[in-house]
């Protein structure tokens, strides 16, 4: 256990002996994400109605306290059962109780919800290379540096992770709410029949 | 009979359940529902394979396997109820079409 | 020698930047599909060179950690993975040219590659299903681009179908790696001992993967997810991804378990192969569009696939029974993806792909006409072509075993597929006085059809290479 550079055996089995899997499986819910917005044009669970008053309320209790448990369990994975996964859900429920509350999403500039949903397979391929450049294998990472390294690439997952389950949640990309641009959608739609056909 | 056999049995017990309503029922919801049910017969029974290890501490690498598991169910599940909703939208009704593309 | 990890990850991260950029992503795209068959032919000739190569992630030894293995099988697979992904790439581009319908197409077509070259180096039955469901979940998410109802059902059938097979092989593993505690297959091909569980968890692979593979009677969620999806993705799925999870299965009978099946196991797998061929044929002859017919002629394709089972199980012609079998992985892989193609060009021009209104179209797409006509040599198994070199392997094994009714079956097959083929060819050629409407059709989607189907046949011609780079490593 020493040597992985943590000492919870699941997160050092997840994180560094098999981090391939765990690299293969964030891309499995990017795709899934993708997916999703391929294939729904609007999300399913929208926005229209105004924020419940009781609603915003409680989550204004709640949600610091949220992202601090978020943050503890993804710290505590080193010594106990926890990590990136974990911490990701839970942050994930956050988001999930923002959109019942009726907060709405599609205020949130894209750029930067794409990135973040990127962020954690592109920190994970990233470090995962660079290892390779310097010590000759994929994922290998330096002894010394092993537990910082993968608790780098465990926060950019979590961050990732919790956006992509509360899109997931969503159903959609909270950007296409049907508020806006119906005269693109039908335009798409004609589109669409023309070439894929 | 070992807690670990039975959890193991259950397991199995449940994938059989899950697999069995799969075909049965025609509902899309009730299918995605179905192979939930399924997935976690199989995470239970790698559980279950975990405590077969002498010593304090059960084998994690089971352990990952079901956290990386679960990941997969939960991406696939969205993507699938997605798709349901989609069809739903669409068609009008949540259940396949049985007829052959002609 | 890191070119393994370079080959799973850059289409991974090309993946993730056309998401998050959009605006690059044809770019991306395009620089992808051709640096990727560039590394795989440096791949092969290091293979070619110094035998199988094998990679620890991590640089954990096996039993802990995942293994990346290379040997000539795998490269040809991955060759031929890029080759097809290469070509219809630049198909794809021309396509696709609406905005808004290409944004996610080429990070999936991304995650689909990535997901192909990850499971033909993977040496690790969990890390397997991994890539399965990462396979599984972007082919699906290709399907339903196209947004029509039909493509929609039919990509909900194609995802139950596929998780479906995933768990069944997720529940084979962990028996496997119950009684064996490891899950590296080179490792598991050592410490096995026939016993039920193990029984059990063949059945329960090959029950999945043959799911996944659409073999009769399991193939009812391939016609109308093929058909109806957008014309490069029909190509891709047909092409590789069916034959994915037939590798998985050929791998894990060759390397764990053929000691401890019972032969009359690969006596089932060839009866129901025979029954994919009759019965995916005469749907074909029936079809009436074009795509549906393509559709079902892989449904009987995939079935020659499992005629590998009981013809490899005559001893002597073991060796000639694998390289025919994945002559025909490779050969039809060309050949189908090519006729796809192809058909995909007669719907942008035309519309539709109804065969009865399709006359005469030989004047007006001669070069998608001739890239058909050239797939369906290899098709239907005509010399000189990969389909020719692959019929011809199985019936050499199938006659030295004196097992002379595997001829027969095949011999009918290729009468079939020249019934269905002619069937099209006759519409085609035929004179037709009407002035229809058409659009005019990119040469590069036209002349990227030909291609693949040169392909095809260019693998009829070199035989001796081919068997050689199959053999490297020593696989069979």
């Amino acid at each position: 256990m020493a040597i992985s550079g943590v000492e919870n055996p699941v997160t050092a089995v997840l994180l560094n002996f098999r981090g391939y899997d765990t690299l293969l499986e964030i891309g499995v819910l990017l795709l899934a994400a993708l997916g999703v917005f391929s294939a729904v044009p609007s999300p399913v669970i929208l926005s229209k109605s105004t924020p419940s008053p009781i609603l915003i309320l409680l989550l204004r209790l709640l949600l610091p306290f949220i992202v601090l448990a978020g943050g503890y369990i993804l710290w505590i994975g080193k010594y106990a059962p926890g990590g990136a996964f974990q911490a990701g859900a839970i942050l994930a429920a956050g988001g999930i109780l923002l959109s019942t509350a009726a907060v709405p999403f599609n205020r949130f500039a894209t750029k930067t919800m794409s990135i973040a949903m990127g962020i954690g397979l592109l920190t994970f391929i990233v470090v995962a290379l660079a290892t390779m450049m310097v010590r000759g294998n994929f994922l290998q990472y330096p002894v010394a540096q092993a537990g910082t390294l993968i608790l780098v690439i465990e926060a950019a997952a979590t961050i990732s992770i919790a956006i992509i389950l509360t899109i997931l949640f969503i159903g959609g990309n909270p950007e296409e709410s049907p508020t806006a641009k119906d005269e693109g959608d039908k335009a798409f739609i004609i589109e669409r029949d023309n070439t894929t056909k | 009979m070992t807690i670990s056999l039975l959890y193991a049995l259950v397991g199995v017990v449940l994938l059989g359940i899950g697999l069995y309503s799969l075909i049965i029922y025609s509902h899309l919801v009730k299918k995605i529902l179905a192979l939930n049910v399924a997935g976690s017969g199989v995470f239970l029974f790698l559980v279950a394979t975990a405590n077969q290890t002498s010593g304090p501490v059960p084998d994690p690498v089971p352990h990952a396997m079901v956290l990386t598991g679960i990941v997969v169910a939960v991406s696939a599940t969205a993507l699938a109820l997605a798709l349901a909703c989609r069809i739903h939208q669409v068609t009008g009704t949540a259940r396949l079409t049985e007829n052959e593309p002609e | 020698m890191t070119l393994p990890a370079w080959i799973v990850s850059l289409p991974l991260l090309a993946a993730v930047f056309t998401f998050v950029f959009p605006r690059i992503r044809i770019w991306a795209g395009i620089f992808t599909a051709i640096i990727t068959p560039l590394m795989v032919v440096f791949l092969g000739r290091e293979i070619l060179a110094h035998g199988a190569i094998q990679m620890q992630v991590g640089g954990w030894q096996t039993p802990l950690g995942i293994q990346l293995y290379a040997d000539g099988l795998s490269v040809a697979m991955l060759g031929i993975t890029a080759i097809v992904i290469g070509c219809i790439t630049f198909y794809a581009r021309c396509y696709f040219t609406g905005d808004v319908s290409s944004r996610y197409f080429w990070p999936l077509w991304m995650f689909l590659w990535s997901a192909l070259n990850a499971l033909f180096l993977s040496g690790d039955i969990f890390n397997l299903y991994v890539t399965l469901e990462l396979l599984g979940l972007s082919a699906v998410a290709l399907v339903a681009l196209s947004q029509t109802a039909d493509a929609l059902s039919a990509a909900m059938r194609y995802l139950l179908v596929s998780l479906t097979g995933s768990l069944s092989y997720l529940m084979g593993v962990a028996l496997l790696y119950a009684a064996n505690g490891t899950l590296s297959i080179k490792l598991l091909a050592t410490t096995g001992a026939a016993s039920p569980s193990i029984a059990t968890a063949f059945a329960l692979m090959a029950a999945g993967l043959i799911m996944k593979s659409a073999l009769f009677p399991m193939h009812f969620w391939l016609p109308p997810a093929h058909a109806n999806a957008p014309a490069p993705v029909s190509a891709v799925l047909s092409a590789l991804v069916v034959k994915a999870s037939f590798y998985i299965l050929m791998r894990l009978w060759l390397v764990i378990f053929e000691p401890f099946i019972n032969p009359s196991t690969a006596q089932l797998m060839g009866v129901l192969g025979a029954g994919a061929i009759i019965w995916g044929s005469v749907q074909a002859l029936v079809a009436e569009r074009l795509k549906l017919l393509v559709a079902y002629s892989t449904v009987a394709q995939i079935g020659y696939l499992f005629l590998i089972f009981p013809l490899s199980s005559i001893t002597q012609s073991n060796h000639t029974a694998w390289q025919g079998g994945f002559y025909f992985v490779l050969s039809h892989a060309c050949a189908k993806s090519a006729v796809f193609l192809a058909a995909g060009s007669v719907i942008y021009s035309f519309g539709h792909d109804r065969i009865k209104e399709l006359h005469g179209i030989v004047r007006r797409m001669p070069v998608s006409m001739f890239a058909f006509a050239l797939a369906s040599v290899s098709l239907i198994g005509l010399p000189p072509s990969g389909g020719f070199i692959a019929k011809w392997l199985y019936l050499n094994a199938a006659l030295t075993g004196g097992h002379w009714w595997w001829c027969v079956l095949i011999i009918i097959g290729s009468l079939l597929a020249t019934a269905y083929v002619f069937r099209f060819f006759s519409r085609a050629f035929s004179y037709s006085p009407e002035v229809v409407e058409e659009r005019p059709v990119p040469w590069i989607m036209e002349w990227t059809a030909l291609g693949l189907a040169l392909c095809a046949l260019i693998l009829g011609f070199i035989a001796p290479a081919v068997t050689t780079l199959l053999d490297a490593g020593n696989p069979f």
